[in-house]
Protein backbone atom coordinates (compact mmCIF):
# COMPACT_ATOMS: atom_id res chain seq x y z
CA UNK A 1 0.00 0.00 0.00
CA UNK A 2 1.09 3.35 -0.43
CA UNK A 3 -0.24 6.88 0.80
CA UNK A 4 0.04 10.48 -0.54
CA UNK A 5 2.11 13.33 1.04
CA UNK A 6 0.64 15.75 2.58
CA UNK A 7 0.85 19.18 0.80
CA UNK A 8 3.79 21.85 1.85
CA UNK A 9 2.00 24.08 4.12
CA UNK A 10 3.94 27.08 2.24
CA UNK A 11 1.92 26.35 -1.16
CA UNK A 12 -1.35 26.43 0.46
CA UNK A 13 -3.19 30.05 0.94
CA UNK A 14 -4.79 29.83 4.18
CA UNK A 15 -8.34 29.58 4.45
CA UNK A 16 -8.55 31.97 7.08
CA UNK A 17 -6.85 35.39 5.04
CA UNK A 18 -8.62 38.97 5.96
CA UNK A 19 -7.28 40.63 2.56
CA UNK A 20 -9.83 38.40 0.96
CA UNK A 21 -12.48 39.59 2.77
CA UNK A 22 -14.99 36.37 1.86
CA UNK A 23 -12.95 33.87 4.12
CA UNK A 24 -13.81 35.58 7.06
CA UNK A 25 -17.17 33.63 7.85
CA UNK A 26 -16.69 30.73 5.72
CA UNK A 27 -13.32 29.16 7.06
CA UNK A 28 -13.43 26.75 9.80
CA UNK A 29 -12.12 27.87 13.33
CA UNK A 30 -11.40 24.25 14.45
CA UNK A 31 -8.40 22.51 13.23
CA UNK A 32 -8.91 20.02 10.84
CA UNK A 33 -8.66 16.05 11.67
CA UNK A 34 -5.90 14.46 11.25
CA UNK A 35 -7.13 10.84 9.58
CA UNK A 36 -5.49 7.95 8.06
CA UNK A 37 -5.52 7.83 4.30
CA UNK A 38 -7.94 4.89 3.38
CA UNK A 39 -9.55 3.03 0.29
CA UNK A 40 -12.39 6.21 0.36
CA UNK A 41 -9.97 8.56 -0.30
CA UNK A 42 -6.86 6.58 -2.37
CA UNK A 43 -9.40 5.58 -5.01
CA UNK A 44 -11.03 8.49 -6.85
CA UNK A 45 -13.12 9.19 -9.89
CA UNK A 46 -11.74 8.07 -13.18
CA UNK A 47 -14.13 6.57 -14.71
CA UNK A 48 -17.17 9.22 -14.26
CA UNK A 49 -16.18 11.04 -17.47
CA UNK A 50 -17.92 10.96 -21.12
CA UNK A 51 -15.21 11.47 -23.37
CA UNK A 52 -14.96 15.03 -23.94
CA UNK A 53 -16.46 15.93 -26.97
CA UNK A 54 -14.18 17.25 -30.17
CA UNK A 55 -14.50 20.83 -30.19
CA UNK A 56 -14.53 20.69 -26.29
CA UNK A 57 -10.48 21.82 -25.91
CA UNK A 58 -11.83 24.58 -28.53
CA UNK A 59 -12.93 27.19 -26.48
CA UNK A 60 -12.76 29.39 -30.09
CA UNK A 61 -15.20 27.02 -31.85
CA UNK A 62 -18.01 25.80 -29.92
CA UNK A 63 -20.45 28.71 -31.27
CA UNK A 64 -21.02 29.38 -35.22
CA UNK A 65 -19.78 32.64 -35.14
CA UNK A 66 -16.17 33.44 -33.66
CA UNK A 67 -15.61 34.60 -30.23
CA UNK A 68 -14.08 38.39 -30.06
CA UNK A 69 -10.61 39.03 -28.47
CA UNK A 70 -6.84 37.47 -29.08
CA UNK A 71 -6.59 33.54 -29.43
CA UNK A 72 -4.17 31.82 -27.55
CA UNK A 73 -3.13 28.02 -26.89
CA UNK A 74 -2.68 26.73 -23.63
CA UNK A 75 -0.78 23.89 -23.11
CA UNK A 76 0.94 21.93 -19.94
CA UNK A 77 1.27 18.92 -18.26
CA UNK A 78 -0.09 17.43 -15.46
CA UNK A 79 2.99 15.82 -13.27
CA UNK A 80 3.05 14.63 -9.95
CA UNK A 81 5.14 15.07 -7.36
CA UNK A 82 7.86 12.64 -8.76
CA UNK A 83 7.70 14.08 -11.78
CA UNK A 84 5.60 11.29 -12.87
CA UNK A 85 2.87 12.02 -15.93
CA UNK A 86 -0.62 11.93 -15.31
CA UNK A 87 -2.25 10.52 -18.26
CA UNK A 88 -5.03 9.87 -19.18
CA UNK A 89 -7.17 12.33 -16.52
CA UNK A 90 -9.77 15.07 -17.03
CA UNK A 91 -8.48 19.26 -16.92
CA UNK A 92 -11.48 21.26 -16.83
CA UNK A 93 -11.23 24.87 -17.51
CA UNK A 94 -13.53 28.19 -16.71
CA UNK A 95 -13.32 31.29 -17.62
CA UNK A 96 -14.07 35.55 -18.50
CA UNK A 97 -14.32 36.46 -22.25
CA UNK A 98 -11.89 38.45 -23.58
CA UNK A 99 -13.82 41.58 -21.88
CA UNK A 100 -14.01 40.61 -18.16
CA UNK A 101 -17.34 38.93 -18.10
CA UNK A 102 -18.36 35.49 -17.25
CA UNK A 103 -21.29 33.80 -19.00
CA UNK A 104 -22.75 33.69 -15.72
CA UNK A 105 -26.54 34.59 -14.43
CA UNK A 106 -24.45 35.93 -11.19
CA UNK A 107 -22.17 38.17 -12.79
CA UNK A 108 -23.20 41.51 -13.10
CA UNK A 109 -19.89 43.57 -14.50
CA UNK A 110 -20.85 45.84 -16.83
CA UNK A 111 -18.63 44.54 -20.07
CA UNK A 112 -20.30 42.89 -23.22
CA UNK A 113 -21.45 39.33 -22.87
CA UNK A 114 -20.24 37.19 -26.07
CA UNK A 115 -22.56 35.67 -27.88
CA UNK A 116 -19.40 33.09 -29.32
CA UNK A 117 -18.05 32.16 -26.11
CA UNK A 118 -19.34 29.88 -23.13
CA UNK A 119 -15.79 29.78 -21.05
CA UNK A 120 -15.86 26.20 -20.37
CA UNK A 121 -13.70 23.49 -21.74
CA UNK A 122 -12.23 19.77 -21.04
CA UNK A 123 -9.52 17.54 -22.32
CA UNK A 124 -8.24 14.32 -21.56
CA UNK A 125 -4.30 14.24 -20.98
CA UNK A 126 -2.10 11.95 -23.31
CA UNK A 127 0.15 8.93 -22.39
CA UNK A 128 2.58 11.76 -21.25
CA UNK A 129 0.19 13.79 -19.52
CA UNK A 130 -0.10 16.69 -21.83
CA UNK A 131 -3.37 18.60 -22.17
CA UNK A 132 -3.68 21.49 -25.13
CA UNK A 133 -6.32 24.60 -25.27
CA UNK A 134 -7.49 27.12 -27.57
CA UNK A 135 -9.46 29.85 -26.23
CA UNK A 136 -9.58 33.97 -25.87
CA UNK A 137 -7.08 35.75 -23.38
CA UNK A 138 -9.54 36.67 -20.88
CA UNK A 139 -10.08 39.77 -19.56
CA UNK A 140 -9.36 41.51 -16.35
CA UNK A 141 -12.94 42.18 -14.29
CA UNK A 142 -13.29 44.25 -11.27
CA UNK A 143 -14.97 42.93 -8.09
CA UNK A 144 -16.08 43.48 -4.79
CA UNK A 145 -13.49 43.05 -2.37
CA UNK A 146 -11.98 46.37 -1.58
CA UNK A 147 -11.45 49.79 -3.06
CA UNK A 148 -10.76 49.39 -6.89
CA UNK A 149 -10.35 45.76 -6.53
CA UNK A 150 -9.69 44.08 -9.84
CA UNK A 151 -8.87 40.56 -10.58
CA UNK A 152 -5.71 39.55 -13.12
CA UNK A 153 -6.63 38.02 -15.59
CA UNK A 154 -6.89 34.50 -14.94
CA UNK A 155 -8.32 30.90 -15.96
CA UNK A 156 -9.87 28.59 -13.55
CA UNK A 157 -8.65 25.02 -13.80
CA UNK A 158 -9.72 21.81 -12.35
CA UNK A 159 -7.76 18.61 -12.19
CA UNK A 160 -8.79 15.41 -11.29
CA UNK A 161 -5.44 12.76 -11.10
CA UNK A 162 -6.00 9.09 -9.84
CA UNK A 163 -7.70 9.57 -6.55
CA UNK A 164 -9.68 11.56 -4.05
CA UNK A 165 -6.52 13.22 -2.79
CA UNK A 166 -4.53 14.32 -5.91
CA UNK A 167 -7.82 16.85 -6.74
CA UNK A 168 -7.02 20.57 -7.34
CA UNK A 169 -8.82 23.83 -7.97
CA UNK A 170 -6.11 26.47 -8.96
CA UNK A 171 -5.91 29.46 -11.44
CA UNK A 172 -3.54 30.69 -14.23
CA UNK A 173 -2.04 33.55 -14.86
CA UNK A 174 -0.04 35.39 -17.39
CA UNK A 175 3.04 36.68 -17.15
CA UNK A 176 3.90 40.24 -16.72
CA UNK A 177 0.20 41.48 -15.21
CA UNK A 178 0.73 44.41 -13.16
CA UNK A 179 -2.71 43.31 -11.09
CA UNK A 180 -0.91 40.53 -9.93
CA UNK A 181 1.21 42.48 -7.31
CA UNK A 182 -2.91 44.05 -5.89
CA UNK A 183 -4.28 40.62 -5.74
CA UNK A 184 -5.04 39.25 -2.81
CA UNK A 185 -5.82 35.51 -4.25
CA UNK A 186 -2.77 35.30 -5.89
CA UNK A 187 -0.67 37.04 -3.04
CA UNK A 188 -2.06 34.55 -0.53
CA UNK A 189 -0.18 31.58 -1.19
CA UNK A 190 2.49 32.08 1.38
CA UNK A 191 5.83 30.78 -0.86
CA UNK A 192 7.34 33.32 -3.64
CA UNK A 193 8.29 30.27 -5.37
CA UNK A 194 4.99 28.53 -5.28
CA UNK A 195 2.97 31.79 -6.17
CA UNK A 196 5.36 32.28 -9.51
CA UNK A 197 3.70 28.24 -10.66
CA UNK A 198 0.43 29.75 -10.80
CA UNK A 199 1.80 31.97 -13.73
CA UNK A 200 1.97 30.70 -17.03
CA UNK A 201 4.93 30.96 -19.48
CA UNK A 202 4.72 32.86 -22.74
CA UNK A 203 5.99 29.59 -24.87
CA UNK A 204 6.89 30.82 -28.53
CA UNK A 205 7.15 26.79 -29.30
CA UNK A 206 3.20 26.84 -28.26
CA UNK A 207 2.33 29.58 -30.60
CA UNK A 208 0.13 28.54 -33.89
CA UNK A 209 2.01 30.58 -37.22
CA UNK A 210 -1.26 33.53 -37.87
CA UNK A 211 -3.70 31.85 -35.36
CA UNK A 212 -2.66 32.13 -31.86
CA UNK A 213 -0.36 32.94 -29.22
CA UNK A 214 1.16 30.18 -26.97
CA UNK A 215 1.49 29.85 -23.09
CA UNK A 216 3.13 26.35 -21.07
CA UNK A 217 1.22 25.58 -17.77
CA UNK A 218 2.67 22.47 -16.23
CA UNK A 219 0.41 21.61 -12.90
CA UNK A 220 2.17 19.61 -10.34
CA UNK A 221 -0.26 17.00 -8.28
CA UNK A 222 0.30 15.57 -4.81
CA UNK A 223 1.85 11.77 -5.66
CA UNK A 224 1.76 7.77 -4.00
CA UNK A 225 4.59 7.31 -2.21
CA UNK A 226 5.59 3.76 -1.26
CA UNK A 227 6.03 4.72 2.27
CA UNK A 228 3.19 3.85 4.42
CA UNK A 229 3.77 6.17 7.15
CA UNK A 230 4.60 9.38 7.65
CA UNK A 231 4.92 12.16 10.55
CA UNK B 1 13.12 15.40 -2.53
CA UNK B 2 9.62 15.74 -4.41
CA UNK B 3 8.69 18.45 -6.75
CA UNK B 4 5.94 21.18 -4.75
CA UNK B 5 2.32 20.62 -5.87
CA UNK B 6 0.97 23.02 -7.59
CA UNK B 7 -0.99 25.48 -5.52
CA UNK B 8 -4.84 25.70 -4.75
CA UNK B 9 -7.25 28.89 -6.12
CA UNK B 10 -10.53 29.52 -4.76
CA UNK B 11 -13.17 28.24 -7.23
CA UNK B 12 -14.53 31.63 -6.83
CA UNK B 13 -18.11 32.50 -7.67
CA UNK B 14 -18.74 31.64 -11.41
CA UNK B 15 -17.65 27.69 -11.56
CA UNK B 16 -21.23 27.57 -12.77
CA UNK B 17 -19.90 28.18 -16.43
CA UNK B 18 -18.05 24.89 -15.79
CA UNK B 19 -21.37 22.34 -14.42
CA UNK B 20 -23.80 23.99 -16.95
CA UNK B 21 -21.69 22.51 -19.57
CA UNK B 22 -20.83 19.40 -17.62
CA UNK B 23 -19.49 15.46 -18.69
CA UNK B 24 -19.40 14.06 -15.28
CA UNK B 25 -22.29 10.86 -15.30
CA UNK B 26 -23.21 11.25 -12.00
CA UNK B 27 -23.46 8.26 -9.22
CA UNK B 28 -25.30 5.31 -11.52
CA UNK B 29 -28.32 5.31 -10.02
CA UNK B 30 -29.03 2.45 -11.96
CA UNK B 31 -26.82 -0.29 -10.02
CA UNK B 32 -28.73 -2.23 -7.20
CA UNK B 33 -28.87 -1.55 -3.82
CA UNK B 34 -31.32 0.72 -2.02
CA UNK B 35 -32.42 4.49 -3.04
CA UNK B 36 -31.42 7.22 -0.35
CA UNK B 37 -31.70 11.13 -0.95
CA UNK B 38 -29.41 13.12 1.49
CA UNK B 39 -30.62 16.71 1.84
CA UNK B 40 -29.27 19.64 3.68
CA UNK B 41 -28.20 23.02 3.92
CA UNK B 42 -24.54 24.90 3.95
CA UNK B 43 -24.00 27.79 6.23
CA UNK B 44 -21.61 30.34 6.85
CA UNK B 45 -20.38 31.02 10.49
CA UNK B 46 -23.37 34.05 10.44
CA UNK B 47 -25.71 31.05 10.17
CA UNK B 48 -26.28 32.15 6.61
CA UNK B 49 -26.73 30.14 3.40
CA UNK B 50 -24.05 29.54 0.87
CA UNK B 51 -25.82 30.23 -2.25
CA UNK B 52 -22.62 29.52 -4.14
CA UNK B 53 -21.01 26.30 -2.77
CA UNK B 54 -19.93 23.40 -5.41
CA UNK B 55 -19.79 20.07 -3.68
CA UNK B 56 -18.79 16.83 -4.70
CA UNK B 57 -19.63 13.21 -3.48
CA UNK B 58 -17.28 9.93 -3.66
CA UNK B 59 -18.80 6.93 -2.65
CA UNK B 60 -18.60 2.84 -2.79
CA UNK B 61 -21.54 0.57 -4.36
CA UNK B 62 -23.88 -0.86 -1.86
CA UNK B 63 -22.11 -3.96 -1.21
CA UNK B 64 -18.65 -1.13 -0.49
CA UNK B 65 -16.71 -1.83 -3.56
CA UNK B 66 -15.28 1.03 -5.39
CA UNK B 67 -15.10 2.27 -8.59
CA UNK B 68 -11.82 2.69 -9.30
CA UNK B 69 -8.31 0.34 -10.48
CA UNK B 70 -6.64 -0.04 -7.23
CA UNK B 71 -10.02 -1.25 -5.70
CA UNK B 72 -9.33 -5.56 -6.38
CA UNK B 73 -13.23 -5.90 -6.08
CA UNK B 74 -15.38 -4.71 -8.91
CA UNK B 75 -18.29 -2.48 -8.28
CA UNK B 76 -22.04 -3.56 -9.36
CA UNK B 77 -22.50 -2.78 -13.23
CA UNK B 78 -22.65 0.68 -14.75
CA UNK B 79 -21.39 2.17 -11.06
CA UNK B 80 -19.65 5.08 -10.77
CA UNK B 81 -19.49 6.78 -7.60
CA UNK B 82 -18.71 10.19 -8.03
CA UNK B 83 -21.19 13.16 -8.70
CA UNK B 84 -21.22 16.35 -7.70
CA UNK B 85 -23.48 19.63 -7.76
CA UNK B 86 -23.53 23.29 -6.69
CA UNK B 87 -26.11 24.59 -3.50
CA UNK B 88 -29.30 26.55 -4.82
CA UNK B 89 -30.15 30.16 -3.99
CA UNK B 90 -31.06 29.09 -0.35
CA UNK B 91 -27.80 27.10 -0.08
CA UNK B 92 -29.40 23.63 -0.06
CA UNK B 93 -28.17 20.74 -1.86
CA UNK B 94 -29.43 17.53 -2.76
CA UNK B 95 -28.14 14.10 -4.08
CA UNK B 96 -30.25 10.99 -4.86
CA UNK B 97 -27.83 8.04 -4.88
CA UNK B 98 -27.90 4.71 -3.42
CA UNK B 99 -26.93 3.40 0.04
CA UNK B 100 -23.02 3.46 -0.06
CA UNK B 101 -22.19 -0.38 1.92
CA UNK B 102 -19.33 -0.68 4.65
CA UNK B 103 -16.06 -0.46 3.05
CA UNK B 104 -12.53 -1.96 4.47
CA UNK B 105 -10.52 0.27 6.59
CA UNK B 106 -6.95 0.27 7.84
CA UNK B 107 -5.60 -2.52 10.02
CA UNK B 108 -8.14 -4.98 9.17
CA UNK B 109 -11.17 -2.14 10.14
CA UNK B 110 -14.38 -1.93 8.68
CA UNK B 111 -15.50 1.67 7.74
CA UNK B 112 -19.35 1.91 8.34
CA UNK B 113 -21.35 3.23 5.58
CA UNK B 114 -20.14 6.99 4.55
CA UNK B 115 -19.53 9.26 1.19
CA UNK B 116 -16.80 11.41 0.92
CA UNK B 117 -17.11 14.85 0.21
CA UNK B 118 -15.19 17.49 -1.20
CA UNK B 119 -16.73 21.29 -0.37
CA UNK B 120 -15.72 24.61 -2.48
CA UNK B 121 -17.18 27.57 -2.47
CA UNK B 122 -15.71 31.74 -2.94
CA UNK B 123 -14.08 32.57 0.22
CA UNK B 124 -12.43 29.08 0.43
CA UNK B 125 -8.69 28.84 -1.16
CA UNK B 126 -9.06 25.01 -0.75
CA UNK B 127 -11.24 22.04 -0.57
CA UNK B 128 -12.36 21.47 2.56
CA UNK B 129 -12.88 17.37 2.83
CA UNK B 130 -15.64 16.04 5.11
CA UNK B 131 -17.61 12.58 5.22
CA UNK B 132 -21.36 12.40 5.33
CA UNK B 133 -22.08 8.92 7.74
CA UNK B 134 -25.41 7.46 7.58
CA UNK B 135 -27.38 7.52 10.93
CA UNK B 136 -29.05 4.65 11.41
CA UNK B 137 -26.09 2.45 9.63
CA UNK B 138 -24.55 -0.38 11.91
CA UNK B 139 -20.74 0.05 12.51
CA UNK B 140 -20.23 3.99 13.75
CA UNK B 141 -19.12 2.98 17.17
CA UNK B 142 -16.27 1.28 15.64
CA UNK B 143 -15.20 3.20 12.43
CA UNK B 144 -11.80 3.98 12.55
CA UNK B 145 -12.21 7.57 11.19
CA UNK B 146 -15.23 8.29 13.42
CA UNK B 147 -12.76 7.44 16.09
CA UNK B 148 -10.07 9.55 15.65
CA UNK B 149 -12.90 12.86 15.64
CA UNK B 150 -13.37 14.38 19.35
CA UNK B 151 -16.87 12.55 20.81
CA UNK B 152 -18.26 15.94 21.12
CA UNK B 153 -17.80 16.80 17.19
CA UNK B 154 -19.10 13.34 15.66
CA UNK B 155 -22.57 14.25 15.21
CA UNK B 156 -22.08 16.72 12.58
CA UNK B 157 -20.84 13.84 10.30
CA UNK B 158 -23.43 11.73 10.52
CA UNK B 159 -26.73 12.26 9.10
CA UNK B 160 -29.89 12.32 10.53
CA UNK B 161 -32.50 9.39 8.86
CA UNK B 162 -36.07 11.02 8.27
CA UNK B 163 -37.50 7.82 6.77
CA UNK B 164 -37.87 6.46 3.71
CA UNK B 165 -34.77 6.64 2.68
CA UNK B 166 -34.68 10.35 3.02
CA UNK B 167 -30.89 11.93 5.32
CA UNK B 168 -30.59 15.23 6.88
CA UNK B 169 -27.64 16.61 6.93
CA UNK B 170 -26.62 20.45 7.44
CA UNK B 171 -22.61 21.65 6.78
CA UNK B 172 -21.78 24.28 8.10
CA UNK B 173 -18.26 25.98 7.62
CA UNK B 174 -18.31 27.74 11.54
CA UNK B 175 -20.20 28.43 14.32
CA UNK B 176 -21.08 26.19 16.81
CA UNK B 177 -21.95 23.43 15.08
CA UNK B 178 -18.82 23.86 12.47
CA UNK B 179 -18.66 20.55 10.78
CA UNK B 180 -15.26 18.17 11.01
CA UNK B 181 -13.46 19.10 8.47
CA UNK B 182 -10.12 16.85 7.66
CA UNK B 183 -6.28 16.72 6.89
CA UNK B 184 -5.94 13.70 4.90
FE1 LIG C 1 -12.61 34.16 -12.02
Amino acid sequence: MFTYRRPDPATLPPNNHPPYRSTALRHPREPLVVVPQTLSELTGPVYEHQAPGPLDHDLTRQHPGTPLGERIVVAGRVLDDSERPVSDTVVEIWQANAAGRYAHYSDTHDAPVDPNFSGAGRVRTDGAGWFRFVTIKPGAYPWHNHENAWRPAHIHFSVFGPSFLTRLVTQMYFPGDPLLAFDPIFKAVPDAGARQRLVAGFDLELTEPGLALGYRFDIVLRGPHATPMEA
Amino acid sequence: MSKPITPWQTVGPFFGVLLRHDRVVPAALEAPGPRIGIRGVVRDGAGAPVPDAMLEFWQPDATGHWAHPDDPRKPADGFGGYSRGATDAEGCFSLDTIRPGETPGPDGTTQAAHLLVGLFARGLFTRLVTRIYLGDGPGLEADPVLRRVPAGRRATLIATSDGDGVYVHDLCLQGPMETVFFDV
